[in-house]
């Protein structure tokens, strides 16, 4: 078989502001969804600092377990050209999210449905990261699952903690905070 | 004393030596760049230094599925960056052409790319971007497209400039466009960026030069093709992009 070889990987760098996020990007649940979450947090570097020009980008099943994805996340008004939002009835399982001021960004989703343990995709971009990251956000409330899931199992407890969010006092809110570099630094991925 | 020219160029020699080194000791070829390229001064608190952990895929990883994109998710005129504003922009117009493919060879279709850029001057049109060039009102330097069944893409766009960043004394960055690619699977994810052949400022360009690997570093620079030229009208430029994978497990799996 052809084996070609990739093409390399580059920083996204500090200057995509205008070109991929786009509005509505975290808003996953269809608007008025009855079962939507809100998953938070903050991209922090080596130093403690926010990270404010990261690119954070979530993949996930639908609640229905389906991984097939279907298209919308980025619809487009064909009058103006600009971004008419997602029909509010499709689920995309995409998100994509500017970081703020603060390092902060913000979705609102459905719970996956797939695979056994069920957890959310998130591939991390930003100026200085030369190729993007990709970690896992899990529930608090699974804890049975989380035990069974063979990368959570095969992690330091310590570990193991990163990628778990942390239910917050509003219900159906979790924190998920991505540490770049350093103490509390995320268990971060790569697929064989 | 402020980090000059010469300064980066001696740590740029100093990771190639080890590069080589590492190879002549069988050590095998690196298609991406290290993620701690200390030349590259952010990425010195942005990399994670514990090992990534590995994951082996079975047919309900998440990442081996991808998020799909369709017709809704672009207009018409999107991969023409020359026709987005009333006026045309200035510079010098080019056609880039080429295919979006699997480490197998597979085109990828009917999948999203996305392109952006400094305008001819150098510029961005970002508010951070405030270097002494001028904005164009005719350019906004995004560009979008789905690839065909053959994994084709082009662009209509303008040459962009090089422009000044502050990593050193002096840098600048040697002409580029971004590209935004999804594959079949989310672990194929790339962001990366095209230069054009026999730029000058390529030597001294840490992020270029974040990739070690001479062949490597040659797969970002497209071809200049001149029967993608048009009489009185662009010169063309040749790119076929490689994704990573997908993983042995998925292509058993027949996707």
């Amino acid at each position: 078989m052809t084996q070609l070889s990739p093409t390399p990987s580059h920083t996204v760098g500090p200057f995509y502001g205008y070109a991929l996020p786009f509005p509505g990007g975290g808003d996953l649940a269809p608007a008025g969804h009855p079962d939507t979450i809100t998953v938070h947090g903050r991209v922090h570097d080596g130093a403690g600092a926010p990270v404010p020009d990261a690119l954070v980008e979530l993949w996930q099943a639908a609640p229905d377990g389906s991984l097939s994805g279907v298209p919308g996340s980025m619809r487009r008004d064909p009058v103006t050209g600009g971004f008419a939002g997602r029909n509010g009835v499709d689920f995309t399982g995409f998100g994509r999210i500017a970081t703020d001021a603060d390092g902060h960004w913000t979705a609102r989703t459905l719970r996956p449905g797939a695979p056994a343990t069920p957890y959310i995709s998130v591939c991390v971009h930003a100026r200085g990261l030369l190729h993007h990251l990709y970690t896992r956000l899990y529930f608090p409330e699974n804890a049975r699952l989380n035990a069974a899931d063979p990368l959570l199992a095969a992690l330091d407890p310590a570990r193991r903690e990163t990628l778990v969010a942390t239910a917050e006092p509003q219900p159906g809110t979790y924190r998920f905070d991505i540490r770049l570099q350093g103490e509390g630094e995320t268990v971060f991925l790569e697929f064989r | 004393m402020a980090l000059t020219q010469a300064d980066i160029d001696r740590e740029l020699a100093d990771s190639r030596a080890a590069y080589d080194k590492a190879r002549a000791d069988g050590a095998p070829a690196a298609d991406h760049p290290a993620r701690d390229f200390a030349p590259y001064r952010s990425s010195l608190l942005r990399h994670p230094k514990q090992p990534l952990v590995a994951v082996q895929g079975d047919p309900e990883t998440v990442e081996l599925h991808t998020p799909v994109f369709g017709h809704t998710d672009i207009t018409d005129i999107d991969n023409d960056l020359t026709i987005q504003h009333q006026g045309e922009p200035l510079g010098e117009r080019i056609t880039v052409s080429g295919r979006l493919l699997d480490s197998g060879g597979r085109p990828v279709r009917g999948q999203l790319i996305e392109l952006w850029q400094a305008n001819a001057a150098g510029r961005y049109a970002h508010l951070r971007d405030q270097h002494p060039a001028p904005l164009d009102p005719n350019f906004t330097g995004v560009g979008r497209t789905l690839t065909g069944d053959d994994g084709s893409y082009s662009f209509t766009t303008i040459k962009p400039g090089a422009y000044p960043w502050r990593n050193h004394e002096n840098a600048w960055r040697p002409a580029h466009l971004h590209f935004s690619l999804f594959g079949t699977a989310f672990t194929q994810r790339l962001i990366t960026q095209m230069y054009f052949p026999g730029d000058p400022l390529f030597v001294y360009d840490p992020i270029l030069q974040s990739v070690t690997d001479e062949s490597a570093r040659q797969r970002l620079v497209a071809t200049y093709d001149h029967a993608l030229s048009q009489p009185e009208w662009s010169l063309g430029y040749r790119w076929d992009i490689v994704l990573d994978g997908p993983s042995a497990t998925w292509i058993e799996e027949g996707r």
